[in-house]
């Protein structure tokens, strides 16, 4: 009895909603995933763009009168022109005395950066790929037995095996990473193409003779749009992750460049008596991942609640 | 029945054929001479030449292929320059703790995850429910390497109850296997954990929605019957499907805990392998952990039929 009573609630709730429902940007902006996650994602930006503002010093000064300070120490630091000044290192120094508090903040940018740039180039290159696959038919099943096929190797195995081809880097790693995201975004443009074929103003649109990539450009990619940058933030998330670990394991972006992948994989050799050299790279790491993955939540509960039933 | 098998055993064919293309084009695509990187960086003009002759370097790209797929499906992987081994030696020796950690991972996490999920269901909107969902985000956003190190420092480095690092074999004892085990394959099961109880949780509500879950409350039966014999059990292809997706997510979290805590498996292989360029085993170990993870798929496919009988392709 109550579940049918139930029923008649959420049903006249959902009508009152449909009646006054706020404007997109309005349900965003409520939505307390979004703004947690959207506001820390806006912080480790503009720490990562105001780093040499932030009371740094150069993220790969070395000083070896400074080597392993536990955080909170205060040391002397020497500068070019020979005067000296106090500084208390906030997170300790490494075992070369570079400041790990500058190298974190340092570090953010290269995660940033790779994070946004592989969402935005997977997510080019899969929407085109996705569009093209779900609409000509003779393509679809070439392009999808490729895509199955690199689904068949586990992403982190797959980026690891491209980087092994080139000369390590920021672009090699960035590459590697976007390699394994495509087939995903492809899959997930393409299931929505499928659907979006088969509607009224597509069939109209091809009667009146509409070119292939007006219809494609105009008609279905808007459907895309959605899920797509729900999509993309997940993307993001899993990105920020795979740089780190590509670097921790020693493998991705060259050692000279502070990233927190780089300051733990340094920090692993002397753990046992400074774990501040890789807890501290840690809190920003997976800080920035969490708030990804909430704003990525939130974005999908509002944009695409159709998907929200999936995972 | 026979047919549907057939057809997904022809289907999977692409796939494997499209891993082992690109893992032979992987030596292919790098810059350099593939013999000479064969070779190693000590190898005399003699060595580089041999090994020219047998891979068959110098024939056109497809005989090239015909001859080192025939090769590696006669058994022969290869010899790694680095390691001073046959590739076939250093697997045989690296495969135990990559199956004994990937072996508890799963045990793990699918004690934890399945009752956890279940629960979270039946409880939907409680606070259960939201620790639940909010440890599972948690879940996928602290890196593997993170956990693995926080593990490490407060129980073996604060509290030493367990040792930091390092594997030892069955046959040197079971108590010292399974105590250098936990670490390891708690840090791997988090966020398999993660990803299953969420699912298992989201299949569970769905099937609570079902028909005859009203039917089975209403004719009296207990709410904990109701929620395991009918819900669970019909909840369970998506949770199933999810173990096996989640294997891949499994295999690139082996080669980090494997680094991480020292062992010496497969996934640490893989990053030696890469740091030394020594494509060989690179090849061979990534094609290895490809067919695990397509075929452990395919018998989850085909249980599919066997499970349910409601599905029919």
């Amino acid at each position: 009895m109550s579940i049918v009573l139930e029923n008649e609630v959420d049903a006249a709730a959902a009508r009152a909603a449909a009646v006054a429902r706020p404007s997109i940007w309005v349900r965003l902006l409520r939505h307390p995933s979004v703004v947690i996650g959207g506001c820390i994602v806006l912080v480790m930006m503009l720490i990562g763009l105001c780093a040499p503002f932030l009371g740094t010093i150069p993220p790969a000064q070395i000083d070896p009168t400074t080597r392993n300070k536990k955080p909170g120490v205060e040391i002397t630091v020497r500068q070019d022109d020979g005067s000296t000044v106090q500084r208390t290192v906030l997170m300790g120094t490494d075992s070369l005395g570079r400041d790990i508090y500058s190298r974190v903040l340092y570090g953010a940018r290269v995660s940033l950066i790779v994070g946004f740039t592989v969402a935005a180039i997977s997510i080019a290159v899969g929407v085109l790929i996705g569009l093209l696959s779900g609409y000509i038919r003779w393509l679809d099943g070439i392009v999808m037995r490729i895509m199955d096929g690199l689904m068949a190797i586990p992403g982190i195995l797959l980026a690891i095996g491209l980087v092994s081809l080139f000369r390590a880097g920021l672009g090699t790693v960035i590459f590697a990473i976007v390699v394994p995201e495509i087939p995903r975004v492809v899959r997930l443009v393409r299931s929505v193409v499928l659907t979006i074929r088969e509607e009224p103003y597509v069939e109209a649109a091809i009667s009146v003779g509409t070119p292939l990539h007006k219809i494609l450009w105009r008609h279905v990619m808007p459907n895309t749009v959605a899920p797509v940058i729900v999509q993309g933030t997940f993307i993001c998330a899993s990105a920020v992750l795979a740089e780190a670990a590509l670097s921790f394991l020693g493998i991705g972006i060259p050692t000279d460049t502070p990233t927190w992948g780089n300051i733990m994989a340094e920090g692993r050799q002397f753990f046992r008596v400074y774990p501040h050299n890789i807890f501290f790279p840690a809190i920003f790491l997976t800080l920035t991942v969490l708030a990804v993955n909430m704003l990525g939540d939130g974005l999908r509960d509002t944009l695409d609640p159709k998907m929200s039933k999936r995972v | 029945m026979l047919a549907f098998i057939a057809r997904r055993l022809i289907a999977t064919i692409p796939v494997i054929l499209f891993v082992a293309v690109f893992v032979f084009m992987l030596l292919r695509l790098t810059p350099g001479d593939p013999a000479a990187i064969i070779a190693g960086d000590n190898a005399t003009a003699d060595q580089v030449d041999a090994i020219r002759a047998k891979l068959g370097l110098d024939e056109p790209l497809l005989t090239q292929f015909m001859i080192w797929s025939g090769r590696v499906l006669s058994g022969d992987f290869g010899e790694s320059f680095f390691f001073k081994k046959t590739v076939a030696e250093l697997i045989s020796q690296r495969i135990e703790p990559t199956l004994m950690l990937s072996l508890c991972t799963i045990v793990l996490a699918v004690l934890v995850a399945v009752p956890v999920g279940v629960l979270a269901a039946s409880r939907q909107g409680g606070w259960v429910d939201r620790i639940v969902m909010g440890f599972s985000v948690m879940g996928f956003s602290v890196p593997t390497f993170v956990i693995g190190y926080l593990l490490i420092y407060v129980f073996a480095i604060v509290l030493g109850w367990l040792p930091v690092q390092g594997y030892r074999r069955i046959s040197e004892g079971f108590g010292d296997f399974i105590i250098r085990l936990i670490m390891p394959s708690v840090t791997l099961a988090v966020i398999y954990v993660a990803l299953i109880s969420r699912i298992t949780r989201a299949s569970v509500i769905e099937t609570l929605g079902e028909d005859y879950i009203r039917t089975a409350r209403a004719k009296g039966l207990p709410g904990r019957v109701v929620l395991l014999r009918h819900a669970l059990r019909n909840a369970a292809v998506p949770i199933i499907t999810v173990i096996g997706i989640g294997i891949a997510l499994l295999i690139g979290g082996v080669v980090i805990t494997e680094s991480v805590y020292n062992i010496p498996g497969l996934g640490r292989l893989t990053v030696d392998a890469v740091l030394a360029r020594d494509f060989p085993v690179i090849q061979i170990v990534i094609m290895m952990f490809s067919f695990v993870f397509v075929l452990i798929n395919l018998i989850i496919d085909l249980a599919y039929s066997v499970l349910d009988p409601r599905i029919r392709y």
